[in-house]
């Protein structure tokens, strides 16, 4: 299993053809409260850089974009109860969307975790 | 990290650093929008305990003329309200129009409270409109009333039920105030004017003083057991909750006091003489009812509505539009308010709101949300 960070604060693991999507815990910190998550409908297919889902604080909404290409087969039903679950454990239970990945290529240009941390501390 | 090279910085700037605000640029000034407890945790604090917010962007100015009547006359002839039988040491919310009855900035008027000072009215006005506040003001004044601007002055709000709690342990005279009314006192050697007011709808004061002096008496309050700081995050969700008006968002110079649901800022006097900017739209529309009106929106589900989301009727005809929207956290759902046309203003109407592509089920709702807790003494 690898794990991959896109610049919009997205993390994405990938196993076989299936990747595992959420924000990252920066993206969360970033937010604040988590109030509402907005997911998509399963079956659904993405283009890389379409809107995947809303994050929802009690201040703003934020989109949530598709780090590559993939259909939609699972969404994380448990952040409709408890979207708070975002702030607590952003990079593990509280992940987003699962999907069949359309081009593995497209994870070359995504970012590993070191590098994401590096991005992270020139955001900072 | 917003660039917030260009923002200028309050007297409590190196506080808010200290204290780990996330630092946005608000009405041209680096202001916390929250802490490291939250928006959710700041919000709950302040309505059950006491919480402190930095207001110093807001403009504070004196309007000094001969006497209490020539000044109050002279403001009456840019606003609604009615300021000539204002108590010593009473304020009053009001609005100041342009030439259409059109909101230019939603201020609070001050009658000092020491006679000496007969003539003058402070006055609170909004961060990001005060340099036009004052050139409007400044152009409409009579030749004997003068605008003195206090760019030196910082603004510390605490509020909630326990801020007299915390406020009585530095200032006898707290206590006694009661809403919208202010004194002046020595808290540890600082001067302070002290104001029984706020914008969350929780009792609360707002305390100002010199800026060299800000930081110090920031942190006398804080080290109370009540107090803790909040941003303008909470602030924002706390007046929202409270049914307040947001200038900027709520009000606009396209809209009028009566569509605004702010005809109690217009005393009985006014409306029977008129005089004021706008006064042919303003009493029509208080008369006949306006042609749009601000109600809150009560959503059912968890999904907020923002600024800018547009009312539809159960048919899917629009009929107004979204001003102000968020997560309620006394509520534990999301609240909104909006201008929607009069048929569809009573409390209970049902309405859609369209939140990307996705319809929302709402209610028109009575505001405040949650009941506000001033403190009126007889």
């Amino acid at each position: 299993m690898s794990t991959y960070y896109s610049e919009d604060h997205e993390w994405i693991s990938v196993e076989g053809d299936i990747a595992t999507i959420g924000i990252t815990d920066y993206a969360q910190s970033q937010l604040g409260d988590v109030v509402f998550v907005e997911l998509p409908e399963v079956g659904a297919s993405m283009s890389q850089g379409d809107e995947a889902a809303v994050v929802e604080s009690v201040k703003a909404a934020s989109e949530v974009y598709a780090p590559i290409d993939g259909e939609v087969t699972e969404v994380n039903e448990g952040l409709e109860e408890d979207p708070s679950k975002v702030n607590s454990d952003a990079e593990g239970d509280a992940w987003f969307l699962k999907m069949k990945v359309g081009d593995a290529g497209q994870l070359e240009g995504l970012m590993d975790a070191d590098a994401y941390k590096a991005f992270v501390a020139e955001q900072e | 990290m917003a660039d917030l090279s260009a923002a200028k910085k309050t007297p409590l700037y190196d506080l808010h650093v200290e204290l780990g605000g996330t630092l946005v640029d608000f009405a041209g000034y680096a202001l916390p929008v929250r802490y490291p407890a939250g928006i959710m945790t700041e919000h709950l604090h302040c309505r059950e305990q006491a919480s402190l917010f930095d207001v110093s962007h807001m403009g504070q100015a004196l309007l000094i003329g001969p006497d209490h009547e020539t000044t109050a006359r002279a403001l009456e002839a840019l606003t609604p309200s009615a300021f000539t039988k204002l108590g010593l040491g009473r304020m009053r919310y009001s609005v100041l129009l342009n030439e259409d009855g059109g909101i230019i900035d939603d201020f609070i008027v001050t009658r000092p409270e020491d006679p000496a000072l007969d003539g003058t009215l402070m006055l609170v006005v909004n961060g990001a409109c005060k340099e036009g506040d004052y050139a409007h003001l400044e152009a409409k004044l009579p030749q004997d009333v003068t605008l003195t601007p206090l760019p030196n002055k910082a603004l510390i709000a605490i509020q909630g039920p326990k801020a007299v709690d915390a406020l009585a342990r530095h200032s006898t005279k707290a206590d006694a105030l009661t809403f919208m009314s202010h004194t002046t006192d020595v808290i540890d050697g600082i001067e302070v004017v002290i104001s029984r007011c706020g914008y969350t709808g929780e009792d609360g004061f707002e305390l100002s003083c010199d800026e060299a002096d800000a930081e110090r008496l920031a942190r006398l309050l804080l080290n109370e057991p009540e107090v803790e700081v909040a941003g303008l995050g909470a602030r924002d969700s706390l007046r929202l909750e409270s049914g307040l008006c947001l200038y900027g968002h709520d009000l606009d110079t396209n809209t009028d006091p009566a569509e605004a649901d702010l005809s109690w800022a217009i005393q009985k006097r006014r409306r029977e003489e008129g005089g004021f900017p706008g006064e042919a739209r303003i009493l029509k529309g208080l008369s006949e009812g306006p042609s749009r009106i601000r109600v809150g929106l009560s959503i059912l589900g968890k999904a907020p509505a923002r600024e800018g989301a547009e009312i539809l009727d159960m048919d899917g005809n629009a009929i107004g539009v979204v001003t102000s929207g968020g997560f309620a956290p006394s509520l534990q759902q999301p609240i909104a308010m909006g201008y929607v046309t009069p048929a569809f203003a009573q409390a209970g109407c049902k309405v859609q709101l369209q939140v990307r592509k996705r319809l929302l089920e709402a209610e028109v709702a009575a505001m405040p949300f949650v009941p506000q807790r001033y403190v009126r003494k007889p």
